[in-house]
């Protein structure tokens, strides 16, 4: 281990985060390996190591002979003070080399708000932030994940972006890149070559042109890059790679189980939610794969713990099933098996009944909003009978207490639905009267609420963000009107709120703002020590942008968007007409009683989603 | 078969976990070796580990001891290779036996301390170190579950030897091991604190071995 690293050890909090060297990691010969990668995530360790994707994707690239997959975490606070001040740059977990040496850097992003953290780990490793002041092959900087939809924002920072699922396109990439440094192409070269590749966006291809006032109205393809960009995805989920030789951290992280992905996509089509639409079409393992899949990972880490992950798992078909298998091999073994936030109907809490009979760990429902109004505007489809029938369920059985979450500024809201909030909330702290079993250990109701923010590639991609005052102003009115001891309510703030808005729909001088915002030292703005809302109102002003404009005005249904050159599936005639269903407040049925063609089921060989 | 004590050396990158992250990976460790530990009885089982004398972070041991119970016989001789091999990285487990001796018979550790200078240490400054420990107290603030307060480690620490090695001065020491227990790495804070001018810049220390009352290893 580096000198340096281990004087400043002794200095930071929980050290474990940066030394490496866990059971599972991935070590290869230096000297035989032809290609170096490192996976980066613009988070800490605890989060990053939670991460199913940034697992996945090392298995991927580890796979392939003759590259070495290694993986980045950002420092603490602590720990970058402590290394800027000894001139440490950024290294890698596996080797300690510093990620200047690697020939690819790949950044997982989840999240708008790691955006400016990116800026600070190439900086930390001495890289120069913006692509155009990159002018060798390697290091190639590239990125991925959900966030990438919009690729704009960090259009300026980034080579390229992998849009979709990366378990192939990045192989293909690392690929690609391994033949052009054999064979010594420049970057330009080879940043044409990658944007052939299924999923590939290479931002500097592409021209953003804008209008006299400000609004974007075309993304030029330049020097014959694609007019659009199609997601790569896992036609075949079932044999698609599932690690179950996985790290096992040595210190202890946020999701420290072992977590079994079971479909990909989602069938409810919530307007309001970006996973549901971009992840689609919907593709499901086999039970048989799923268990086996959760036995081997257990034999392999020694985990305790076990559980689901999916956008709707309880809209697996074959939920049933698979909780057998998995409690067969689990309770002998003192296993824990839990299932992860379920939906509020029968089905479910039957399920959850039979699997947490030992232990009842916090149940949480999202009924999203207060009113069956505006829960059929946005297509979330639960009822208040559902809901009340579900709760009732749990506190006859047990539990004391359910989470509650909402929104507040969902399109079309009034008063009125916010006050169905605290109506709701009094319904069920009346549920719980009536039905709990044990009345003497009293009643937890936690509500919480956070502010609407629209998302690309969704029934919403158009709509406006109500303004902070105005979202204050509901929240007051929610909390004066929630009278009820034994309800809890918290909000999130209405600044991370507008800024999470700012970023999602940002076009590309939104890159001026965030380098504004990181010279300032935003850094780990996900977490509250790193967030400044006062950073992004002065760099808006010095950069001549309005964060309103992002975030809170309305875009007409022919405008231009920045994210349009990339299709994630869904077509825009889909989110168009869901758009228009959404103002009529009417329901759109879910992927399993009708197929609304979103569009999404080309993608797939026969045209048809496996739910 | 119930009882049975593990010897490990933790050095390395291992050095950097902390005793409640090596209790939950010497679990998980146990599971992927397949070693039949028992879990307590009662609504939140855990398994039935525990470490002697606990390692601070960032110290390197090469004598720790844990205490383990199982449900069934296993192949003492096979355990310490098996669960070596699932391991992280600079975690050995270097024997395995039954009938270990009681806690209350630990006595002393025996450590070697690296404490490193800006320059190369002279001949003065190691006299001036020995000296030290030839006071009739030496003492520092020390922390313990009880609070904070002054503590002479003397009594309880004893110099088996002093050299210096390039920019380093490599001490041997003898500590109890007993309550009052002395760590190790307390005696260049008690330098740090009594003589500030000849505190190190940097100290990595090592445990070497652990001596019972009857002034035999520790088993």
């Amino acid at each position: 281990m580096d000198k340096e690293l281990e004087k400043i050890l002794p200095l930071v909090q929980k050290p474990a985060r940066y030394t490496g060297g866990e059971y599972g990691q991935t070590m290869k010969n230096k000297a035989e390996v032809e290609l170096r990668m490192a996976l980066c995530f613009p988070d800490v360790y605890e989060i990053g190591m939670s991460n199913l994707g940034l697992r996945i994707l090392y298995e991927c690239i580890n796979r392939m002979d003759g590259v070495w997959c290694e993986r980045c975490f950002a420092p603490w606070f602590d720990m970058d003070e402590q290394m800027r001040a000894h001139g440490l740059p950024l290294t890698a977990l596996e080797s300690g080399d510093p990620l200047s040496e690697f020939d690819a850097l790949g950044f997982s992003m989840g999240y708008e708000m790691a955006d400016t953290t990116v800026l600070e780990m190439l900086d930390l490793a001495g890289i120069p932030i913006r692509s155009a002041e990159r002018p060798n092959l390697t290091p190639l900087v590239f990125a991925g994940g959900s966030a990438c939809c919009n690729g704009e924002p960090m259009a300026e920072f980034f080579d390229l972006m992998v849009i979709g699922e990366g378990e192939d396109a990045d192989c293909e990439l690392l690929e690609l890149l391994r033949k052009a440094k054999r064979e010594g192409w420049t970057k330009a070269a080879f940043l044409k070559a990658a944007s052939a590749i299924r999923g590939v966006y290479v931002p500097s291809l592409y021209e953003p042109v804008y209008n006299e006032d400000g609004i974007q109205t075309d993304l030029v393809p330049l020097d014959g890059a694609p007019e659009t960009v199609t997601k790569a995805i896992m036609e075949d989920f079932e044999h698609s790679v599932f690690p179950t030789n996985q790290i096992v951290p040595s210190t202890e992280v946020v999701h420290d189980r072992v977590t079994l992905e079971l479909f990909r996509g989602c069938i409810r089509g919530c307007r309001f939610c970006q996973a549901g639409q971009i992840y689609r079409p919907v593709r499901a393992r086999s039970v048989e794969t799923l268990v086996q899949q959760g036995k081997e990972a257990l034999e392999y880490t020694g985990y305790q713990e076990l559980t689901l992950s999916s956008l709707s798992s309880s809209d697996y078909k074959g939920l049933s099933q698979l909780c057998d298998g998995l409690i067969d091999y689990c309770e002998p073994r003192g296993i824990g098996f839990s299932l992860p936030s379920l939906r509020a109907d029968n089905f479910s809490m039957e399920i959850m009944e039979r699997v947490q009979k030992v232990r009842k760990s916090g149940l949480t429902f999202a009924p999203e909003a207060g009113t069956q109004r505006l829960r059929d505007v946005i297509n979330k489809n639960v009822t208040e009978e559902d809901l009340l029938h579900s709760c009732a369920v749990a506190f006859s059985g047990g539990w004391n207490g359910v989470k509650l979450y909402f929104m507040l500024g969902l399109p079309t809201e009034t008063d009125e639905d916010v006050i169905g909030i605290s109506e709701l909330v009094d319904k069920v702290v009346h549920c719980w009267r009536e039905n709990a079993s044990n009345k003497a250990r009293g009643c937890r109701i936690t509500v919480s609420t956070s502010c609407f923010v629209p998302k690309p590639h969704t029934a919403f991609q158009w709509e406006p963000q109500v303004s902070r005052e105005e979202y204050m102003r509901r929240v007051k009115l929610l909390r004066d009107t929630m009278k009820a001891r034994s309800v809890t309510y918290n909000w999130h703030d209405d600044e991370t709120s507008h800024t999470e808005a700012v970023l999602s729909r940002g076009d590309r001088r939104v890159g001026a703002l965030l380098e504004s915002i990181w010279r300032q030292g935003g850094y780990l703005e996900s977490w509250s020590e790193g967030f400044r809302y006062e950073r992004w109102t002065k760099a808006a002003e010095e950069c001549g942008l309005s964060l309103d404009f992002y975030a809170n005005r309305r875009r007409e249904e022919d405008e231009f968007l920045p994210w349009q050159r990339l299709n994630m599936g869904v077509t825009q005639a889909f989110l168009l007409r869901e758009k228009h269903q959404a103002e009529k407040g009417v329901l759109s049925p879910d992927c399993r009683h009708a197929c609304s063609s979103c569009g999404a089921a080309r993608f797939l060989k026969e045209g048809k989603c496996n739910g | 078969m119930d009882k049975l004590r593990l010897s490990y050396t933790q050095t390395g990158r291992a050095i950097w976990i902390s005793h409640l992250d090596m209790m939950r990976m010497l679990q998980r460790a146990m599971n992927r070796a397949d070693i039949p530990i028992r879990y307590s009885e009662g609504f939140n089982p855990h398994a039935q580990i525990s470490i002697l004398l606990p390692l601070s972070v960032g110290t390197e041991s090469l004598c720790q001891l844990a205490d383990i119970r199982v449900r069934r016989d296993v192949d003492i001789a096979e355990l310490p290779r098996k669960l070596t091999a699932v391991m992280p990285e600079g975690i050995v487990v270097t024997g395995c036996w039954e009938d270990g001796a009681k806690a209350a018979e630990l006595q002393t550790l025996e450590a070697q301390c690296r404490w490193e200078y800006e320059t190369e240490p002279t001949e003065e400054q190691l006299c001036a170190i020995k000296a030290l420990f030839e006071r009739i107290e030496l003492i520092v603030q020390r922390k313990t579950k009880r609070g904070e307060g002054p503590f002479d480690i003397l009594p309880y620490t004893r110099l088996l030897d002093i050299r210096s090695e390039g920019k380093s001065v490599i001490l041997r020491v003898l500590v109890s091991a007993a309550e009052p227990v002395v760590k190790p790495e307390l005696i260049s804070k008690a330098v740090a604190e009594n003589a500030p001018d000849l505190a190190p810049a940097f100290v990595r220390c090592t445990r070497l071995k652990l001596l019972g009352k009857d002034g035999k290893v520790f088993k």
